[in-house]
């Protein structure tokens, strides 16, 4: 059984108890454990089920290579699936629960799925299973594998943490806190330059100070805690970890994942934050994975990985096993056996698949009077839910058992290999080391930053250094040249010097034993949570799956939530065999951010709810707001489309606003719409240019409609143009096109008329603007200035500027209802005070705010276009009939060329027209008018569209707006609209305006 | 995630504050073109693997636009110049001659 | 070629599936073929597929630089529908849709063609409006979509958040028989399928050259040697105006970036497939539990499968927004591909100025819901000259001012 030991357990606080609870059981633990630990140390060897089989699975792991050990964590508002134990710190009141199984974890039904079935659960089987019949797939196969699938439970609530985002700069990051990267950071610190030194643990020196050894003759955890406090001194260092370097990307962009309060969730505040951290050079010192041997039974709780039996030992006193049994094709796992020894363990013997065994350390191993077998292997693990025991072969044969032994635990070694994924990911290339048997970088084919120059370093073991001595040595390097490549000149200090040992070479062990059985290989695992085994990728070879893309995906290997740290070399390595090729012509795949998984919520950050967007407001948002507006989202403002009174429906608010108006007076808030200053002596000219219209022509104190048009032909924006002196045009803008507009007028200035000279500003916010409508305007406005405003002295389609309420005001005579209307621009600041004036002065005649709606339907009524309505990137201003728009005197206008093409100028485009419903009813939105027949794909003809369509309280009847083939020609006619329930309605092709036609009203 | 120095206000700056503009150098078409020179002049792009000329906005900046030489592939930035030029700078087309020997790009090489 | 089947599995487990053949051969390329297509992508081999099963002709060869499927085909969010707005692509699309009813039965491999629904979400009154247009043309043009309330929304998509105080959901336009499929088995039952009809599956095979005579396709030239051929169909996505410059001509065609990611596996939460275009974000469910989560392309030219974070970031928001659990999910993965996207960002399927040389690109962020509707029209194109599924998505098309354009619909996203 796996227990606490007596002694060991350089990461705990013995002195300080921790509760928590699993799977409803209330067990103990202490501070400085890992959730992994702490069950381990409760015999919790099995923690949960595999995906596919639903076997038994244990902790394999003590870092974040885990692929088993994962937990629903928490409740309500701050659960989460899929929490990996061996990098959850334990905290006091920690519950979790494990996944995958129903109804319990020691039962589980899906289990069935290994029994029964896993004979026919191959790799591929979904593909070839389950297609007939048709209708099962969605309605019994799938449902059921989607139910099977899926790990941990799904979220239900809100989440109820803070989480953030931060940047940082620097010369040189250092992304892992072991020796490499300790000795990196100093030997970069030293030499002046700016360093952050990151570590994804609580804890700093790696593994180093479980591995043991001496450096420059002291031992190594004394030379960590050495180094730890040398670098806290500089200042030019930052050193921060429980944090992850979690994705490298294009320009020394890297993406750091804080866990700030993860393991003292009490303390509240920000649980993660995300860094964004731009490196000038980044050392890579994440050292290296140790790897499994395959062999068959390798899956059963208590086979773990041998570092980690040793991890689990020294720093948190937990015994994986009573009896462990090693074996491994490397030096290393002796170290495993020997603390095992060493804290009164036992290890009945040490199986080396080496013919010729292991140096030092097997001496040591022997010396402690463990059994040392050379040449032998596992043929087999016995045992149900945990490890009872080894059948021993020989590596050479093809399992033959010469002999059983007992136990409890199992640890495996199969080679390290170097942690390369952040050398990786942006686009660093491997090289396949021979003699240790894994992928390195390839320090030839690093990663380019933005000057072309490499910009990632890789240290120590993560450069596939796997020595004390030799880590250290080439940590020091890159850590110097990391300085020099940010224009810092290095110390010329030695790196420390660590004792070294001699070691016999590793010994590639793909399958255990070399020959092993078809039985044996089918029950080898290679990918322990998606259960992906040896078989599986032996047979994806077989059926031509050569890629290892392919591979992968057919088998899912290294797919699963540790995407493959355990999986993806052995897989690779079994596919090259099947496939006769040397493993670095099967290469990798191709590794991808993040290095573990990382919360949404931190990628997401602060920005949630109501400041998800910021929200642009007016001048007069807070009126809106405590005067019962509905709004509606346009752009990033938020809009008034109607303000409702208590108990009025959203539909006779609109009414009411529009019966209001016409009748004796609107208001108006039209502060959103653009503005944007255009100025210079080129000014004219270069708005004949941006609108079709002639606007050089336009004298001051006048107002222009105008349309624009994309290079390609297409109306995109349209507005009122003033011109406000000799130099100065003031160009309105629709709401949600300011800012295009003023990119698109900067665009052409900048980039092809750059000299002209004209200037822009974009004036939106600067001002406030109030639209006064109706039959009342004039004579409300009067009561708040003595400036003329008069019919005489400033006219339709003119401006004046005036005193209003005491403000200075620009009143612009243009309507966009049809009724007698004037549009007051004052400065942003004084536009509330305005607004409050005008509501005083406007309420003996009723004066009424409307929304967004009643604008719409009033200027449909009056057959304006509307962008966005009759417009949808599709329509030029000929389809609007608005020839009168463009200019013929203009030899070029943006849009002009694009005009001339064949189906631009084609007589039979559908243009716009009015529709007046026979029955008087209101068409629906978007609907079609059909035309007799299909085309050639059998759908059925159309011959035009409805673009607005509304209930006009004014005539009291639907109306609409449409494009409609050869409309303009055909009024009178009759045409069928269908709704999308296929009854029909029949509409008449009318003139668009539907009211007031001669403008009779608006030059009142 | 870019970074990129803006030639009109000299902030070297993230991805996040330029917007791209696509191909730099355009020669405008207007009324009177063929129906090629028109339909190159909006459509036909370079969309080259390697070298590439491009216009930037300094849009969450000092607002201007500019002109950009990258490659594509490796995402290297040659230089950023003004874009209120017909040609790429000379100091450019060497800076990109010394890394890509024998690359063209239109007309420039 | 051997019958997929359970019966098959059951056969071959009792064998310790020792006896399973190739899904596809391995052979060398020939001299000459009648067609060759390049690129083994899904387009590519279904073009492949359909002009051996409706023109009769087998003597194809497709050849692919990589492993087939490779491509945008391996790396996309498998989002099926068909509910476009203009006729050309709701016909095309809808084809494919309705190809992939019976895909699996086709091919006689299960592609997990999974009809559980798309929906997209209007979280402004425009995209209101824009959706009952959709609504309204998809009636005429066979697809079968409706446009339903903020309640269907959430009787759905139950962990969706309504009333985001930014914007919230007004409606959807639903379409109940899209869905997903398994993007890989897409084009490994088609390449399955080639193989069986004889034609030559040649990966790792890269064309390095188009060979033309007086203006007509002679053959290509590739790194295992000079290929002949009749007619040479393009298939290449982003690298299309790399082929076409080996050919002598330009396109009207870039390539950029488009970014995704997955979550980690947990238990089934959404049935659907929710599209929200306002706030920029897209989200299913994949059969082994992921949520599959796409977004908007990145705004520069690249050709590095790999995106800036920022817009990662900018999905994320959006989809935490829509649905606040995914704040506790995880994020496993992240990748990007490269999409080719035209002046109206819909695709070409097209003769060339080469004679008797095709394209079929810009497929930009949506091809893969439209691969058995692509193969399918293509291949007539190629075979015939002429298919009334391609014949508005030709080159000329920019030449004349006549776009087919989606962004009517606020349908921008894939």
């Amino acid at each position: 059984m796996s227990t606490r030991l007596a002694s060991g357990g350089r990461l705990l606080n013995k002195g300080r108890a921790l509760n928590f609870t699993f799977n409803g059981k209330r067990l103990n633990g202490f501070e400085g454990d890992t959730l992994a630990s702490a069950l381990l140390a409760n015999d919790q060897m099995m923690v949960g089920r595999s995906f596919k089989y639903h076997r038994p699975r244990g902790v394999v792991a003590s870092g974040a290579e885990e692929p088993n050990a994962l937990f629903n964590m928490g409740e309500g508002e701050t659960f989460e699936p899929n929490q990996r134990a061996t990098t959850t710190e334990l905290f006091d009141g920690l519950t979790c629960t494990s996944q995958n199984h129903w109804p319990s974890l020691e039962f589980d039904v899906g289990a069935i799925n290994n029994k029964l079935f896993s004979r026919f659960l191959t790799a591929g089987f979904y593909y070839k299973m389950f297609i007939h019949p048709r209708p099962l797939w969605k309605h019994v196969y799938e449902p059921f594998i989607r139910q099977s699938a899926g790990l941990g439970k799904a979220p239900k609530d809100r989440d109820a943490d803070k989480y953030e985002h931060f940047y940082a700069f620097t010369d040189v990051l250092v992304i892992g806190g072991g020796v490499a990267g300790l000795q990196a950071a100093r030997a970069a610190g030293a030499s002046g330059a700016k360093v952050m030194l990151i570590e994804q643990t609580a804890h700093w020196g790696g593994r180093a100070p479980v591995d043991g050894g001496t450096v420059d003759g002291a031992p190594v955890d004394k030379f960590v805690d050495e180094i730890v406090s040398e670098l806290e001194t500089m200042p030019n260092v930052t050193m921060r970890n429980r944090m992850m370097g979690a994705g490298v990307y294009d320009h020394g962009y890297v993406l750091g994942y804080e866990r700030v309060n993860d393991h003292q969730p009490e303390v509240g505040g920000i649980r993660h934050r995300l860094w964004r951290i731009r490196a000038t050079q980044i050392v890579t010192a994440t050292g290296a994975i140790e790897r499994p041997l395959s062999f068959a039974g390798n899956d059963l709780p208590g086979v773990m990985l041998a570092a980690s039996i040793r991890d689990y030992a020294v720093n948190f006193g937990v015994s994986a096993g009573d009896r462990t049994v090693v074996v491994t094709n490397n030096d290393d796992a002796y170290r495993t056996a020997i603390t095992l020894k060493n804290m009164g363990l036992d290890v009945p013997v040490i199986l080396d698949a080496r013919p010729d065994g292991g140096g030092d350390l097997a001496l040591q191993a022997r010396e402690l009077g463990i059994r040392v077998e050379n040449g032998k292997g596992i043929a087999k693990v016995k045992g149900g839910k945990r490890v009872e025991g080894v059948a021993i072969c020989s590596q050479a044969g093809e399992g033959a058992v010469l002999e059983e032994i007992a136990c409890d635990a199992v640890a495996m070694s199969g080679g390290w290999s170097p942690v390369v994924h952040l050398w990786s990911h942006c686009g660093g290339k491997l090289i396949w080391d021979e003699a240790q048997a894994h992928f390195r970088p390839d320090v030839d084919k690093a990663p380019t930053d933005a000057t072309g120059e490499a910009f990632v370093i890789a240290a120590g073991s993560a450069n596939g250094t796997l020595d004390l001595a030799g880590i250290l040595t080439d940590a020091d390097a890159a850590g110097k040249a990391a300085a020099k490549a940010t224009g810092h000149t290095p110390k010329r200090k030695a790196a420390p010097k660590a004792e070294a040992e001699e070691a016999n070479a590793m010994e590639a062990t793909w399958l255990m034993p070399q020959g092993a059985t078809i039985k044996l290989r089918m029950k080898s695992w290679l990918d322990f949570q998606n259960d992906v085994k040896v078989s599986d990728i032996q047979l994806a070879a077989r059926e031509g799956f050569e890629s290892v893309e392919h591979a992968k995906r057919y088998t899912t290997l290294g797919m699963a939530t540790d995407q493959g740290k355990l999986s993806n070399i052995n897989g690779l390595a079994i596919l090259s065999d099947a496939l006769n090729q040397p493993i670095p012509q099967t290469g990798t795949t191709t590794f991808r951010p993040p290095y573990t998984p990382i919360s949404m919520a931190s990628i997401a950050g602060e920005a949630r709810g109501e400041i998800f967007q910021p929200i642009r407001r007016t001048p007069m948002q807070d009126w809106h707001e405590e005067n019962g507006a509905f709004f509606e989202p346009v752009g990033a403002w938020r809009r008034a489309y109607t303000y409702q009174k208590p108990g009025e429906s959203v539909e006779n608010a609109v009414i009411r606003e529009i019966d209001q108006t016409r009748d004796k007076l609107g208001l108006l808030d039209a502060s959103t719409l653009g503005k944007i200053i255009v100025k210079g002596p080129d000014a004219g000219k270069f708005l004949d240019m941006l609108y079709t219209n002639m606007m050089s022509t336009l004298k001051p104190g006048r107002c222009r409609y105008g349309l624009m048009c994309t290079e390609n032909g297409f109306l995109t924006d349209d507005g009122v143009v003033a011109r406000i002196d000799e130099e100065t045009f003031l160009c309105h803008t629709t709401t949600g096109g300011a800012e295009t507009i003023h990119g698109h007028m900067e665009e052409w200035l900048q980039t092809e008329w750059w000299d002209w000279k004209v200037y822009t500003a974009n004036v939106t916010e600067q001002y406030g603007q109030i639209a006064v409508v109706g039959p009342k305007a004039r004579i409300a406005l009067e009561k708040l200035t003595d400036d003329d405003i008069s019919a005489e002295a400033l006219a339709f389609m003119a401006f004046k500027d005036i005193t209003l309420a005491g403000i200075p005001a620009r009143a612009y005579r243009i309507s966009f209802s049809g009724e007698l209307s004037y549009e007051i621009a004052v400065a942003a600041g004084q536009a509330r005070a305005l607004w409050d004036a005008l509501l005083e002065a406007g309420a003996e005649f009723g004066i009424t705010p409307y929304g967004t709606e009643a604008l719409h339907v009033m200027r449909a009524e009056k057959g304006f276009i509307m962008i966005g309505d009759e417009t949808d990137g599709t329509v030029i201003p000929q389809d609007l009939n608005m020839q009168w728009a463009i200019s013929k005197k203009k030899e070029d206008f943006l849009g002009k060329r694009a005009q001339e093409r064949t189906f631009m100028a084609d007589p039979n485009r559908w243009k716009l027209v009015g529709l007046d419903t026979l029955d008087g009813s209101v068409l629906p939105e978007g609907a079609y008018a059909v035309a007799e027949g299909n085309n050639a794909n059998g759908q059925r003809n159309t011959q035009g569209r409805v673009t607005s369509t509304y209930y006009s309280p004014t005539l009291k009847r639907g109306i609409a707006m449409a494009l409609v083939h050869n409309g303009p020609d055909r009024m009178g006619d009759v045409i069928d609209i269908p709704k999308v329930d296929g009854t029909v309605i029949k509409a008449k092709i009318v003139d668009p305006i539907f009211y007031d036609k001669d403008g009779e009203k608006q030059n009142v | 995630m870019l970074i990129l120095e803006c030639p009109c206000c000299g902030v070297v700056g993230e991805e996040t504050e330029f917007a791209g503009g696509g191909e730099a150098h355009l020669k405008r078409f207007g009324p009177g073109s063929s129906e090629e020179n028109f339909h190159d002049y909006l459509f036909a792009k370079e969309n080259p693997k390697g070298v590439h000329f491009e216009r930037w906005r300094h849009a969450n900046g000092c607002g201007k636009w500019f002109h950009a030489a990258r490659n594509t592939v490796t995402l290297e930035v040659y230089g950023t110049y003004s874009a209120q030029t017909y040609e790429p700078p000379q100091e450019i087309k060497d800076k990109v001659s010394a890394k890509v020997p024998g690359w063209s790009w239109r007309e420039f090489a | 070629m051997k019958r997929y089947s359970a019966f098959a599995v059951a056969r071959e487990a009792l064998g310790n599936h020792m006896g399973w053949e190739r899904a596809w051969a391995s052979p060398e390329p020939k001299k000459k073929y009648d067609v060759i297509i390049i690129g083994a992508g899904g387009h590519g081999l279904a073009t492949a597929y359909y002009l051996g099963k409706n023109h009769g002709i087998t003597n194809v060869a497709i050849l692919e630089k990589g492993w087939l499927g490779g491509g945008n085909t391996g790396r996309n969010t498998t989002i099926i529908r068909s509910n476009y707005l203009q006729d050309p692509s709701a016909a095309i699309y809808e084809k494919a849709r309705s190809l992939y009813e019976t895909l699996s039965q086709d091919l006689n491999y299960n592609v997990m063609f999974s009809p559980r629904g798309v929906m997209m979400l209007a979280q402004t009154q425009h995209e209101v409006r824009g959706y009952e247009r959709t609504a309204h043309a998809n009636a005429l043009q066979g697809v079968k979509t409706e446009f339903i309330t903020p309640a269907r929304v959430k009787e759905l998509v139950p962990i969706i958040n309504l009333d985001g105080p930014r914007y919230p959901v007004l409606g959807a336009l639903w379409q109940a028989r899209g869905g997903t499929a398994r993007h890989d088995a897409v084009a490994w039952g088609y390449a399955r399928a080639c193989s069986a009809m004889g034609m030559d599956v040649i990966q790792k095979c890269e064309v390095t050259g188009v060979r033309t005579v007086d203006g007509k396709v002679q053959g290509v030239t590739t790194n295992r040697g000079d290929i002949d051929c009749e007619k040479l169909g393009v298939v290449v996505a982003g690298h299309s105006g790399h082929v076409a410059d080996m050919a002598g001509f330009r396109l009207p065609i870039e390539s950029v970036t488009l970014q995704a990611l997955v979550s980690e596996p947990i238990k089934p939460c959404m049935d659907v497939v929710v599209m929200a275009n306002t706030v920029h974000g897209y989200m299913s469910q994949s059969d082994k539990g992921e949520m599959v989560i796409g977004g908007g392309t990145d705004g520069s030219n690249n050709y590095t499968q790999r995106g800036s974070f920022h817009h990662i970031e900018e999905t994320v928001r959006a989809l935490v927004e829509t649905f606040p659990m995914v704040s506790r999910l995880k994020m496993l993965r992240q990748w990007g591909g490269i999409v080719d996207i035209t002046g109206d960002r819909s695709p070409m399927l097209s003769k060339t100025p080469v004679e008797n040389m095709f394209i079929n690109c810009g497929w930009g962020t949506g091809g893969f819901k439209a691969i058995p509707g692509s193969g399918w029209g293509f291949a007539e194109l190629v075979a015939k000259g002429y298919s009334p599924l391609t014949e508005e998505f030709g080159i000329d098309r920019f030449k004349e001012g006549r776009f087919i354009d989606e962004s009517g619909a606020a349908g921008v996203a894939h």
